[in-house]
């Protein structure tokens, strides 16, 4: 059950998205969202539609693996929409009963609004999909390091070591957690049946064993860091160097072409 | 003689319970330049502690530790020390701190300051050092201890340093990944004249060592070539130790008026042993 649990669903492939810096797909990403909140009129959100379509297809990546994404927001998606069905007065009345009635209006609204939320969640699959963990990391912490000019000289490179930390003992803690399990079910623990309140306790014997080997993990990794010199980040060098390449340049035009339409289009309609 | 490390008069003291344990005792040992040197002893022999003050992990509450001249308890040449005397302990899982090998064994090297080219060249050479090459962008979670444990050494050959030492590096292992390291030890000891410090209570790993140390209740009680250590079978039993198997037979043939040379440890070597008595017979 803990197997299904996936962590930087990074999708291994060729593309010209792959190939982007970390730093320049982040940005791009937040240029994106940005403006499929700022497309006003279906003509802007048509345009974001193809652009967000065309970036799905150059990444190489299934369009299934887009699609089950959105299957775990479906709920949100809906609800957002009847809201939003009932949120306009405007435009010719469909159907109408009690006090509520349906607009043309309103269903423009709610199609819109569902329209925008599968946007964002498509280009953000897109970031995920086609970048590592761990260059994800690096991105982050490079768009970061100006802070260390306000006095946050250290924070930077906390945050991202934690992150790497994290990412790396994700996988091994699952395995940990799946142990103890094992060895609390051979000793008589019932996790799958009972109320949700007994499952939840059910949990305890799991977490609190859980815990303990978590901090006793941290002290040996501590030491083990301490042996490879690790002194806080102080005067450290990186073997891989971020470095913008072709792929780059084309992202930054097609981002800069996308931003006129967007504008552009909102302006003219 | 030139020595890598010289303990000299070292006694370490720690406090649980508020009662003061000693877990080394006044010890003094010198490791020579370029060997490969064994600590057998069971748990609590003090064996660990003595590893930890070998980097300065730990400070020695009395006494002195020199790493190439360098006193272990000067703060200002900390890092000096742990880049002459790396250590790799006994869970692989928890000595790796990138979630890809060769991040994970860039990681000493970034910490040194190293120019980006050379961190590249130490990387791919150190895992080629522990025959690891193949798996440069494989994520250690998918490897098997042995291997793990391995990108762990990698990890630490990387920094270049004179000496390494080993915490039971072979205890959460099965035999294939318990052979897979020990040979890659000899091999780094011989070809790159690494200076290599096995803490074990496994005795086959002792065979082809240079020297071997015997501890128990934070004193050396047996210091010597394999052969010799392993010739005292009474001794080692009353530590708490297992004799290799092929000497237990050689003494116990010995012992029975056999005329056996007891000085031998592997198979091969027993077995030739024992076909020249037969044959005598």
């Amino acid at each position: 059950m803990l197997k299904d649990i996936t962590f930087g669903q990074y999708y291994d492939a060729t593309s010209v998205v792959h190939k982007c810096d970390p730093r320049v797909k982040i940005l791009l990403m937040i240029a994106f969202i940005v403006l499929i909140f700022v497309s006003q009129n279906m003509f802007s959100l048509a345009f974001a539609c193809v652009s967000v379509i065309f970036v799905l297809l150059i990444s190489r990546v299934p369009i299934k693996l887009f699609l089950k994404n959105l299957k775990a927001i479906w709920v949100v998606l809906a609800f957002t929409a009847v809201i939003n069905l009932f949120y306009s007065n405007t435009g010719k009345v469909l159907v109408s009963f009690w006090i509520v009635e349906i607009t043309t209006g309103g269903v423009y609204r709610a199609v819109f609004m569902a329209l925008r939320i599968i946007l964002l969640i498509f280009i953000s699959s897109v970031l995920t999909y086609t970048t590592t963990p761990n260059s994800l990391t690096d991105g982050i912490e490079s768009l970061l390091s100006p802070l260390k000019y306000i006095g946050l000289k250290n924070a930077v490179h906390i945050f991202a070591m934690m992150m790497t930390i994290a990412l790396r003992f994700i996988p091994t803690l699952i395995e940990e957690a799946e142990k103890i399990m094992n060895a609390q079910k051979a000793r008589g623990a019932d996790l799958e049946n009972g109320s949700l309140v007994e499952r939840v306790k059910a949990l305890i014997p799991i977490l609190i064993p859980l815990l303990i080997s978590s901090v006793r993990r941290a002290y040996e990794l501590a030491e083990a860091m301490e042996c490879r010199c690790y002194n806080g980040g102080v005067g450290k060098t990186r073997m891989k160097q971020l470095t913008l390449s072709v792929s780059d340049l084309y992202a930054i035009i097609f981002i800069a072409v996308f931003t006129c339409g967007i504008i552009g289009l909102n302006i003219i309609f | 003689m030139d020595n890598i490390i010289e303990i000299k008069n070292v006694t370490y003291e720690y406090t649980e319970d508020e009662a003061t344990h000693i877990a080394v005792k006044n010890l003094s040992l010198n490791i020579e330049r370029g060997s490969f040197t064994v600590i057998l002893g069971h748990n609590g022999s003090g064996k660990s502690t003595l590893a930890k003050m070998l980097n300065g992990l730990n400070k020695p509450t009395l006494g002195t530790i020199l790493v190439d001249g360098i006193n272990t308890l000067a703060e200002e040449t900390e890092i000096e020390v742990k880049r002459r005397v790396g250590m790799v302990f006994q869970n692989p899982d928890n000595q790796l701190i990138a979630s890809i090998v060769e991040e994970d064994v860039a990681f000493g090297p970034e910490n040194l300051g190293l120019p980006p080219k050379e961190i590249r060249q130490r990387v791919d050479s150190a895992l080629k050092a522990v025959g690891m090459e193949e798996f440069v962008s494989s994520t250690p979670h998918r490897l098997s201890g042995g291997q793990k444990q391995r990108i762990a050494i990698a990890g630490i050959i990387a920094m270049e340093p004179e000496c390494l030492v080993l915490d039971e590096p072979t205890a959460m292992l099965d035999p294939k990944g318990r052979r897979e390291i020990v040979d890659t030890l000899h091999k780094l000891n011989k070809e790159k004249g690494i200076t290599v410090i096995l803490i074990t209570h496994y005795m086959e790993e002792a065979e082809n060592a240079d020297r071997v140390l015997v501890m128990n209740d934070g004193e050396i009680i047996s210091d010597g070539k394999p052969h010799e250590v392993f010739q005292n079978v009474e001794m080692l039993k009353s530590v708490g130790l297992d004799v290799p198997q092929t000497t237990e037979l050689l003494y116990a043939l010995q012992k029975n008026g056999f005329k056996v040379n007891t000085n031998v440890i592997s198979v091969t070597d027993t077995a030739r042993e024992i076909k020249k008595v037969l044959e005598g017979v």
